[in-house]
């Protein structure tokens, strides 16, 4: 057994009680990297050998030392590459980053960091975020290790596609409008997105601000948690960070929903779901119900307006968040140039790619005088609905089960021609950032293609024990076998 | 001309004076090599995120409230989105939809009759990085030091009618402002700015003309050149029967002309919408009731308490309040026991004088008040004579020097002993025989010479009056 | 179809984001934008007239910072990424006519 098998927590345990150090746990996950040799495209940075292995072994001696460290001390981790890294290139996928080299580091990546995490290297992604495929990276496709004619979702691809890998041991992501559950359900690891505010976005590249957090991508739930634990901070850099004082979330690491009631929005397992991954998906809330849950279908009204809502914000706040890319003060500047706006256009085009700009122009458009009250505040209002819908349903369920995406990993290539029936692929993630809610995919089956379905669990606001309660319980009971 | 009628509104800039910038905890200061005064938050890098500076919020409820406005007391950010370099972020976090103050007012002399300029809005927001012409290659050299600086941008209604009206309007905010410790507001160093929106209307109209809106402008005097150039251009072109454009326009104060600044990008579409990075503020009634009570002595209140309880004249009141600082050494003195009169004679005279000869302004006073009020008990003491007195506050004004140590080393105090003046005056009258006889002859000059002559002897430290009594006294022995 | 991006809008919109698109990607644009205008006018389906707009979920106010200087010279870290750089600031084309 190799020990990029173990979860982060069983190489954790593993390192603290010097059955295994930070540095051999490190060089296997450098060999695995090596091994694979860039069939799946997980990364955009790796990490040169001799630095992990030098911070590894400066974590080894910590723990030598016995000064304090977490769970995850030794473990080595992957990050997306819209977190910045001090001195280590990050690009958000995008050529106009291409260079880029932050002077200081996210503050999520701080936390890891503080509790001993050895990075491996920066992970693929849609650029920018924008996208549900990773294939709109400038670095070329990500591909699911499942099978690599599929994509392995995004835009956290690279994140999900890593940990399936076995290219790391866990991975951090973000999610938009759905970018770390809907990748970890077509890579068959377990994701989770926490409420708005809960992860510090400081050092987090913004696409759309109001809807942007920081989560794990792992082997389980456990892993989930104890990773979320760790990041999640209050932090006063960060003007929306909200103060809590239940972040440890391992506490709700517990096998029993006797009573928990589960609603199935009916809309959820509605038109457009493949058969395959709606029968996974009841077969799965069929498991909670044997375990001693309530559940049911409900109406959850709205659902079809969360992804217009969607696209009119994130893409508003993405024309503004992606001003600042510009060719003045880093990242790509073009070539050759006449004057100053000659230059902000060529290296604005030359940088960005075809989603971007599609975004970019978009979101300018909805602010545009004359579209302000049309477009953007009446997405706004329709926000406001979509909160309240949800604040219906959860005044009668604990938590909230459905699928994570509507199918398995599309082939690569199929999804691009068609940026709207892309974007109608978000339609179970997209309302949960919207709302500000948390949320967790967790592998709940394989289709006749092989490939895995994610089955997707959503809690309140503040709520995530409930789902990792409910998450953790229902993967205690499937056990290994996702057939 | 009589036939139009000037109508102006201003958007006034304040740069306010907290010690660290709006949205991170980069110096304000002044000066200092380019980009020293950075981070990532006001450069604009990437995963950057802003925090409100508190100070901010409570100046520019200090300005509403002492313009009288109604404070938003649940307000926010929005962003105001152009591409510029000197805006790092190429949005430019502001307040449009609920700016922070709104209607208010503030009232200014104009002619001999008082007016009221109505405050459409005051909004927070911070201020832009540095452009600099670089003669060697012909580019521009971006320093993001003043980047995020924090301003209030004060917008009044199309109240104005000329310039003097302007003038007295932007002196009134200047004094309000001073006087609550904001900002320094200078409009040559850019501490405050006006933007000036200029139309014509044929006198009687009840329609606005177009207007335009004048930048780059340093001075008073820029303001009202500009102000008269502007409307004598629309004057010609609605003569003329062509339509004036709506447009920002650059004034050129040396060339005394002004210019398009239109271009295809300036299209002015800002796309404002709310600031997701920043959360609203909650301005409390205890806030408000708090800032409410720290509000100071405005300046007419100042006049009208000089007047009457220091019985100076209204004009010297006018004049020591014309500077927050003036006024506080002038109180600061009087606290200190020197009587009011004394130190007002001082001001308006010495002082005034020595800022004047220095090229410089109140806010320059680096001496301290106790120097200067125990120099005044000197005086009054007759430890030290007027004369003396010029000399010593020299001395203070130049380099703070305490008085009694001055006088001491100086050897400068007062003679009052008699035998000493009455030999040194036998001496003057023993060799000026002339003038005694002049004097007897009745030329009163004579007396004038003999006492100076004592006086330059006594290197000034006699009273001039005793040395003239002795010497009439001994003259006429 | 029931939106129509004219030219001019696909230009003005190109303007405001600074960006150049070839004769075929303005047609793509004018395509696409059309089509995700028409997909968003299906939130005029829900009557919105008595709702606030919601721009943030939860009701935090007030987030404030103490005002104390905090960051010393950060001149280097700025600079460090900057494509052109002369004398401690950051070139540009020329912005003074």
């Amino acid at each position: 057994m190799s020990l990029m098998d173990y979860t982060a927590v069983e190489l954790g345990r593993k390192i603290k009680a010097g059955e295994v150090s930070a540095v051999e746990a490190a060089a296997e996950a450098l060999d695995s990297m090596e091994e694979n040799d860039g069939k799946y495209n997980c990364y955009v940075t790796m990490l040169d050998r001799e630095s992990v292995l030098k911070r590894a072994a400066c974590v080894q001696k910590q723990i030598d030392e016995g000064l304090p460290t977490g769970p995850l001390a030794g473990v080595p981790v992957a990050i997306k590459d819209n977190m910045c890294t001090k001195g280590v290139r990050t690009t958000c996928s995008s050529k106009i980053l291409y260079n880029f080299e932050p002077t200081f580091s996210s503050e999520a990546v701080i936390n890891l960091e503080k509790a001993g995490a050895v990075i491996l290297g920066k992970t693929n992604m849609d650029e920018f975020a924008m996208g549900s495929t990773t294939e709109t990276s400038y670095f070329g496709p990500t591909k699911n290790p499942w099978n690599t004619e599929h994509v392995p979702g995004g835009s956290s691809g690279g994140s999900a596609a890593a940990v399936a890998a076995k290219e790391c041991t866990y991975a951090l992501g973000s999610d938009t409008g759905g970018s770390i559950r809907q990748p970890s359900s077509y890579c068959g690891v377990v994701g989770m997105k926490p409420t708005y505010g809960t992860v510090s976005r400081y050092g987090l590249i913004a696409y759309g601000s109001s809807l942007d957090q920081i989560g794990p991508i792992a082997k389980d739930v456990t892993d989930c948690a104890t990773v979320l634990e760790t990041i999640a901070s209050y932090d006063p850099k960060d003007s929306t960070s909200v103060r809590r004082d239940d972040l440890d979330f391992t506490s709700a690491l517990v096998d029993d929903v006797a009573g928990m009631k589960i609603g199935i929005p009916k809309d959820y397992i509605g038109e457009g779901i493949d058969q395959t991954v709606k029968e996974a998906v009841l077969a799965a809330a069929k498991v909670l119900e044997e375990r001693g849950a309530v559940v049911e279908e409900f109406d959850l009204e709205l659902v079809k307006y969360a992804i217009p809502a969607y696209y009119v914000i994130a893409s508003a706040e993405a024309s503004s968040n992606l001003a600042r890319f510009d060719g003045v003060k880093y990242g790509y500047r073009t070539e050759q140039y006449d004057g100053l706006h000659n230059m902000y256009k060529k290296s604005r085009s030359e940088g960005f790619g075809p989603e971007v700009k599609r975004r970019i122009m978009l979101g300018s458009f909805v602010l545009s005088s004359g579209y302000y009250d049309a477009y953007y505040l009446k997405a706004l209002r329709t926000k406001a609905l979509i909160k309240q819908a949800f604040d219906r349903a959860f005044k009668k369920y604990d938590v909230i089960l459905g699928p994570a995406s509507p199918t398995t990993a599309p082939r690569l290539g199929d999804s691009l021609g068609d940026p709207l029936k892309m974007y109608l692929g978000d339609i179970y993630t997209i309302s949960v950032n919207l709302a500000g809610l948390p949320g967790i995919c967790v592998p709940c089956g394989i289709d006749e293609k092989n490939l895995p379905i994610g089955l997707q669990l959503i809690g309140n606001c503040f709520e995530e024990k409930k789902i990792i309660r409910a998450a953790y319980a229902y993967e205690q009971s499937r056990g290994g076998n996702l057939k | 001309m009589s036939r139009y009628e000037t109508v102006i509104g201003l958007e006034v800039h304040v740069e306010l004076a907290t010690k660290s910038k709006i949205f991170c905890g980069c110096s304000t200061a002044f000066g200092g090599a380019p980009n020293t005064h950075t981070c990532p938050v006001c450069t604009g890098m990437p995963g950057s995120l802003p925090v409100l500076n508190k100070q901010v919020v409570e100046y520019a409820t200090a300005v509403g409230l002492a313009t009288n406005c109604a404070i938003t007391q649940y307000c926010k950010f929005d962003r105001k989105n152009y591409f510029y370099p000197d805006n790092p972020q190429n949005y430019q976090i502001s307040q449009l939809y609920l700016p922070i103050c709104r209607n208010g007012y503030v009232e200014i002399e104009a002619g001999r009759q008082t007016k009221r300029v109505r405050i459409h809005e005051i909004h927070m927001e911070e201020d832009a990085g540095k452009l600099v012409h670089d003669p060697d290659t012909g580019d521009t050299l971006v320093d993001f030091n003043r980047s995020g600086v924090p301003l209030i941008e004060i917008v009044s209604e199309p109240d104005m009618r000329s310039a003097d009206e302007v003038i007295a309007y932007l002196e009134k905010l200047r004094m309000l402002i001073q006087y609550l410790g904001v900002s320094d507001c200078k409009l040559q160093e850019g501490s405050m700015r006006a933007d000036v929106n200029i139309s014509v209307r044929e006198e009687g109209a009840e329609e606005f003309g177009t207007r335009t809106e004048m930048k780059n402008l340093n001075s008073f005097s820029a303001i009202s050149r500009a102000i008269k150039n502007e409307t004598e251009r629309q004057i010609d072109l609605i003569e003329s029967g062509e339509p004036v454009i709506q447009e920002s326009r650059r004034w050129d104060d040396d060339r005394e002309y002004s210019y398009s600044m239109r271009s295809k990008e300036d299209a002015k579409d800002y796309r404002y919408f709310p600031e997701p990075d920043l959360v609203p503020v909650v301005i409390s009634d205890e806030m408000l009731d708090r800032i409410r009570a720290a509000q100071p002595e405005f300046r007419e209140a100042k006049i009208v308490r000089y007047v009457e309880e220091y019985q100076i004249p209204k004009y010297d009141a006018e004049i020591i309040t014309s500077d927050k600082k003036l006024a506080d050494f002038f109180e600061e003195c009087v606290a200190l026991g020197a009587p009011a009169k004394e130190v007002s004679n001082l001001i308006m005279g010495d002082l005034m004088r020595l800022l004047k000869e220095n090229g410089q302004d109140a806010s320059d006073i680096a001496f301290s008040p106790a120097h200067v009020s125990k120099m005044i008990e000197m005086i009054l003491k007759g430890v030290i004579n007027r004369t003396v007195a010029k000399e010593v506050f020299e001395e203070i004004f130049r380099s703070d020097v305490d008085p009694e140590a001055y006088v001491e080393e100086h050897d400068l105090k007062t003679v009052n002993d008699d035998g000493e003046l009455r030999r040194v005056i036998a001496e003057v009258i023993a060799k000026n025989p002339k003038s005694v006889e002049d004097y007897h002859a009745g030329k009163k000059k004579a007396m004038g010479f003999l006492v100076g002559q004592t006086m330059r002897i006594m290197k000034g430290k006699a009273d001039p009056g005793t040395v003239n009594r002795i010497v009439v006294e001994m003259l006429e022995s | 179809m029931a939106n129509i991006v004219t030219d001019e809008t696909i230009e003005n919109v190109a303007l405001l984001a600074e960006l150049e698109l070839s004769p075929e990607e303005k047609e793509q644009a004018k395509k696409d934008m059309a089509n995700m205008l028409d997909y968003i006018d299906t939130l005029n389906e829900l009557d919105t007239s008595d709702v606030e707009p919601m721009s943030h979920v939860f009701p935090v106010s007030n987030v404030l910072r103490e005002d104390v200087v905090t960051n010393g010279d950060g001149s280097e870290d700025t600079l460090a990424n900057a494509p052109e750089e002369k004398d401690g600031a950051i070139v540009v084309p020329e912005t003074f006519h």
